[in-house]
């Protein structure tokens, strides 16, 4: 009888091993923990790679590695001759996932859309405030609400959007993650169920990945949606094991704990190359690191004082030490990877002789200024109190007093956006959507210079905002890009910025990981990854 | 007694000093700790002098050196260089400053706060007594740390607030201890006999009382010290501290966490410092409590 | 004793109606405006922060918003997180266990290490074991846990590969959450290993979290060993012939055990303020982790629920130990 027992429970160990062995699991060790999983109240990009991405799709999706604009959960669409009116063919026979506790009963329809829309833009919808204080940041900052004026079912399978104005970005737009298409037969279920936070606990989506459970601040859990749409996943099984500390994070790669990681501390890249049983994805992130002015405080109103500071300052010393040589100088507003990035504009170059003679030539003597350093770490600025003492020191060779100064973070964002602020900040952009827009208008346009706006230079060229006013009303890519190019010769000549840096993107993993692309948004997405055996 | 011949205070203090020195001198450990802790005072008064480069110059041909015996390492950079190429031996050294200084800085506010407060408890009971014992349980019944933390946050990070928030978080450790020494002594025959002969409730409460309950207080305030330095680099390693390019020991550890598989001296060296200055002085501590506290003495 | 502990509760009552003050109060007063902080680098327009801050309560006077607060704790409610929006109670619910069992495990191995070594030095006064072992304690009472950790990492997980870096239990296992408590959800589940992983994991933590709570315990320990011996009654003992084992072990140990159980449990607000350290070093998901990230969010309802559930905790176990205390000295009962 003992004999026999024993005998069984190595047959079922010897299953479990074999069983784990056919299983493919994916491990990825993200960095911060989402804050839930319905993507539309978010606006972190830890939470969209946990939820928008493996979860949920969209009636346009970004066409992986690039921010091309491709038909996702719309099959096709058609854009009325006065661009205000989209008319979407929505994909059939698409499923979406099932829990212990829903299992759906149809397939993916136009009500799905209609509800995905509503419970944002709708104020009176039931759906809108399902879980108390919450509110719909991106659809309010994309400016959805004033630039949707309905969305209507035509059939189960067409779904008719229409726009108060046109509006070039907006294809792009739906493409991001916090228009997410939703069940409405689960958000129903739940209803009935009086468990409708469970929608933000527990999702249901048609993407490639299937939730399966969240232990908070430490793992997820997903299983390959074998009824995808679109290529079925090559994994079995995805789990995000949450590890805030990039070194660890590094450590738990190199013990085979995970597979990939993403924001490797720049430090750590020699040795990254340097392991074989490690490789190393880059590429040029969609993002900026600025230094702005005060463009409404003298001596900072005038742009020949701007220039002459911004050719003080040794941006290959800070991309060095602070970046670790993983990044590359910023001489516009936009990264190269974005479409009408112009290539012709010259950078002011480093020279300290010259940005001293000028600065005298401007009657600008024993200037002091304040340097603001951002408190927090930013994929596009590393560190901000380093780079704001390499500036320090920069400057003092051409007889500017630099002082550092830095607030914790949302005091920062707050103070640096007060009128008459005194000194030059250390910020940033990371794009949402590949749209040249979405950097100039948010961070340099006459709008987003007054209060609420994101114009930290205080910036406001009547011209340069024209142009991309203009932009976005025009829907030929052609005829933008020649508007785009033209602001960043108004910019350039202005400099209410010092551009810093574009910092390059690293993704460490495993050396047999395969399939991984990485996504100019910054995304983290594995439908397409596999392990050699 | 009066057959003696009446000694006069000078006397008496020196031979209280010595006695004190003899029992202090008894504990080997104290008398290293001791030894230390003038070296580490000495090493901060004179850094200057000692330190080979300024702590915060940049030397942008030197990042990240390693010390001076390892492959690699460079003669003018004894114990290499952090990220920015700023010499490590040097920060360490002027880091010996800023610890002393938060030390004492801390010391120095809750002492005075918590012996006043406790005075005035002790002293004149009542409702006074009351309030001010319950707002010291209140401010008691958070971990020190969490407090000081949150204290940071609303004072905004910097070595001044992080300062002042530890200094608050430890001030009802005096204020108990003055209230429970005053309470006893309030009932002393001398303390009465004062009174009578006219003595004022602040005479009596800094002249009279406050001298007889200094040895506990002393013992309190080392504790403290090293508490303080250990805090405050840990609000420093929070980020919430000292900052950089401050070169404050904790501080500079959390700027070092991310090369901690790059780089080991910088992590390794601030680390040390800090456990050896705080032993130092809680060994003199340990020394002080077996000289100041009499039960022990006998012992 | 019901006296007594009806005397204790009633003392509760003011601190802890202070302790909601202070946890209000600091909150409320932090500079950074919470709506900003949500919109980040993209900036909120003025018409929609007014909408915001109404719809968070944030507009009304600060007096009326510290009731509202009052109110809503009576009922249980301890609001909801501004970045996740769920309850706040859900969320430390969530995250307790894993720091209960941090702390437990730590406490566990400063009790079982720092008593006998405390009792052994005592014993054996002046002799090398006393010697080294206090002077360990004294470098454990020293320590920066927070240095002493990384250290612990680079060489047991970085070094010798021996341990984890971090996390709770290895990901290869799943099983639901039944306890919370990773050690016995994972026996419990059955799983070959599972129990294992959890220990391996578990054990750097500890070790850190223990380390300054075990050189309190081995010197209090020590010390009040060294008083009880000291006294009359164990000396006649000894006189009358009793054996020294049986001395030491009846006599001694237990009178000298109660300040040391008033030590251990003293030990939370320490252990409380080394879990922020350990579990940031170690990404524990627990409790202090949860704070650090939360204040430096500007998540006030997190803050100050935590703040305020930390403490309530804090005194809630120093309530128990002066009743431990009352019920192994019957002397203190009577006063």
């Amino acid at each position: 009888m003992k004999y026999l027992s024993h005998a069984l429970l190595a047959v079922s160990a010897l299953a479990l091993t074999t069983a784990v062995a056919e299983a493919k699991t994916f491990v990825y060790c993200s960095e911060a923990s989402p804050e839930g999983f319905d993507p539309s109240p978010y606006t972190a990009g830890t939470t969209f790679d946990a939820s928008a991405h493996p979860v949920y799709n969209r009636l346009t999706e970004f066409k992986k590695g690039t921010t091309e604009v491709e038909p996702g959960l719309a099959e096709s669409w058609d854009v009325s001759e006065d661009g205000t009116v989209y008319t979407f063919k929505l994909r059939q026979g698409v499923k979406f996932h099932s829990n212990d506790r829903f299992t759906p009963t149809r397939d993916f329809n136009a009500d799905d859309v209609v509800f995905s829309f509503q419970r944002q833009g709708d104020a009176s919808h039931p759906w809108h405030q399902y879980i108390p204080g919450i509110t719909y940041e991106y659809y309010t900052s994309m400016d959805m609400p004033n630039l949707v004026k309905s969305v209507e079912k035509v059939d189960d399978y067409t779904v008719k959007i229409t726009l108060t104005h046109p509006e070039a970005p907006f294809l792009a737009n739906i493409a991001m993650p916090f228009m997410s298409i939703v069940s409405k037969e689960y958000a129903d279920a739940l209803d009935a169920a009086g468990a409708k936070e469970d929608l933000n606990n527990a999702p249901i989506g048609t993407g490639p990945f299937r939730f399966v459970a969240y232990q908070k601040d430490a793992v997820i859990r997903y299983q390959k949606n074998a009824d995808y749409w679109g290529t079925a996943p090559l994994i079995d099984d995805l789990i995000f094991a949450i590890t805030p500390d990039a070194s660890v994070r590094l450590q738990k790669l190199k013990a085979g704990e995970c597979h990939l990681m993403p924001y490797p501390s720049p430090a750590d890249l020699e040795s990254i190359k340097a392991d074989s049983t490690l490789k190393l994805d880059q590429q040029p992130g969609l993002n900026v690191g600025y230094l702005a002015y005060n463009t409404t405080v003298a001596p900072f109103d005038n742009p020949k004082v701007r220039k002459a500071l911004n050719m003080a300052v040794n941006k290959q010393a800070i991309i060095d030490a602070v970046f670790q040589g993983a990044a590359e100088p910023a001489k516009n507003p936009i990264p190269p990877t974005m479409w009408s990035y112009n290539d012709a504009v010259q950078d002011d170059a480093y020279d300290p002789e010259a940005a001293k003679a000028m600065l005298e030539a401007e009657g600008v003597t024993n200037l002091s200024m304040n340097i603001w350093a951002m408190p927090v770490q930013r994929p596009y600025m590393p560190n901000a109190r380093r780079t704001a003492e390499l500036m320090q020191e920069d400057l003092s060779k051409v007889g500017v007093n630099a002082q550092i100064v830095s607030y914790e973070w949302g005091e920062y964002l707050q103070k640096s956006m007060e009128p008459g602020r005194d000194g030059a900040v250390i910020l940033g952009w990371t794009g949402d959507n590949g749209d040249p827009d979405n950097f100039l208008s948010v961070l340099l346009s006459c709008d987003a210079a007054k209060e609420g706006g994101a114009n930290r230079a205080f910036w406001c060229n009547e011209e340069f905002s024209d142009l991309l006013q203009q932009a976005k009303v025009t829907s030929d890519q052609a005829e933008r890009t020649k508007l785009y190019e033209q602001a960043q010769v108004i910019f350039k000549d202005q400099a209410p910025w010092l551009t810093i840096a574009h910092s390059t993107q690293y993704v460490p993993m495993r050396a047999d990981v395969t399939g991984f692309v990485m996504s100019p948004l910054g995304d983290f997405t594995f439908e397409t990854v596999d392990l050699a055996e | 007694m009066s057959d003696t011949a009446p000694l006069s205070t000078g006397a008496i203090r020196r031979q209280m000093l010595a006695e004190f020195w003899f029992y202090f001198r008894q504990n080997r450990g104290a008398v290293a700790g001791l030894f230390v802790f003038i070296l580490l005072v000495l090493t901060a008064i004179f850094a200057p002098v000692l330190a080979p480069h300024d702590p915060t110059v940049q030397y942008r041909d030197a990042f990240l050196l390693p010390p001076v015996w390892q492959e690699g390492g460079r003669a003018d950079f004894l114990l290499g260089t952090d990220a920015v190429g700023r010499d490590m031996l040097s920060r360490l050294i002027f880091g010996a400053q800023y610890s002393l200084f938060i030390g004492i800085v801390v010391v120095a506010i809750a002492l005075v706060g918590g012996v006043i407060i406790g005075l005035v408890a002790g002293f004149f009971r009542g409702w006074v007594d009351a309030v001010i014992m319950r707002v010291m349980d209140v401010i008691l019944a958070f971990p020190s740390l969490l407090l000081a933390l949150v204290l940071v946050a609303v004072l905004g990070p910097g070595l001044t607030n992080a300062m002042i928030a530890i200094a608050i978080v430890y001030q009802p450790h005096f204020a108990r201890l003055t209230r429970a020494a005053v309470m006893g002594e309030m009932r002393r025959e001398y303390v009465t006999a004062a009174r009578v002969a006219g003595a004022g409730n602040l005479r009596l409460m800094f002249r009279t009382i406050l001298p007889n309950c200094l040895g506990p207080l002393i013992v309190q305030a080392t504790l403290s010290f090293s508490s303080a330095v250990l805090d405050s680099a840990a609000l420093g390693f929070l980020g919430m501290g000292a900052q950089p390019p401050a070169p404050e020991w904790g501080t500079m550890l959390a700027e070092a966490r991310e090369f901690i598989l790059r780089a080991w001296w910088v992590v390794t060296f601030p680390g040390l410092a800090i456990l050896v200055s705080v032993l130092a002085i809680n060994m003199m501590g340990d020394g002080l409590r077996d000289a100041l506290d009499p039960k022990l003495k006998r012992s | 004793m019901v006296r007594f502990l009806l005397s204790k509760l009633l003392y509760l009552v003011p601190t802890f109606l202070g302790i909601t003050i202070v946890a209000f109060g600091f909150v409320r007063i932090l500079p950074g405006d919470p709506v900003l902080l949500m919109a980040g680098e993209r900036g909120v327009s003025p018409e929609r922060h007014a909408e915001l801050s109404a719809q968070l309560g944030f507009d009304k006077p600060v007096v009326m918003q510290y009731f509202d607060f009052l109110g809503r704790l009576l009922h249980g409610d301890f609001g909801n997180s501004l970045v996740t929006k769920k309850p706040v109670l859900t969320e430390f619910l969530a995250l307790f266990p894993a720091t209960v069992e941090l702390g437990l495990c730590a406490i566990l191995i400063a009790t079982l290490i720092g008593v006998p070594v405390g009792v052994l030095a005592a014993i054996k006064r002046g002799s090398w074991f006393d010697q080294v072992s206090m002077t360990s304690a004294l470098v454990g009472f020293s320590m920066p846990i927070f240095w002493w950790g990384l250290l612990l990492i680079i060489l047991f997980s970085g070094v010798l590969g021996w341990t984890p870096v971090s996390g709770r239990i290895s990901l290869m296992y799943y099983f639901p959450e039944s306890t919370g408590f990773m050690l016995i959800d994972s026996l419990m589940s059955g799983q070959e290993g599972a129990f294992r992983s959890a220990v391996s994991h578990l054990i750097l933590p500890s070790i850190v979290l223990a380390t300054v709570p075990l050189a309190v315990i081995a010197r209090q320990t020590r010390s009040a060993m060294l008083e009880v011996m000291g006294e009359d009654y164990v000396r006649t003992a000894r006189a009358k012939g009793m054996p020294r084992r049986r001395v030491i072990g009846v006599h001694a140990l237990r009178n000298a055990m109660i300040p040391v159980v008033t030590t251990i449990g003293l030990q939370i607000g320490v252990l409380m303020a080394g879990a922020i350290l350990t579990e940031t070093i170690f990404s524990w998901p627990g409790i202090g982790k949860w704070m650090i990230d939360s204040i430096s969010r500007r998540d006030y309802p997190v803050v100050q629920s935590g703040l305020l559930l930390i403490a309530g905790l804090v005194m809630v176990v120093n309530l128990l130990v002066d009743l431990t205390y009352g019920l192994i000295n019957p002397r203190i009962r009577a006063s």
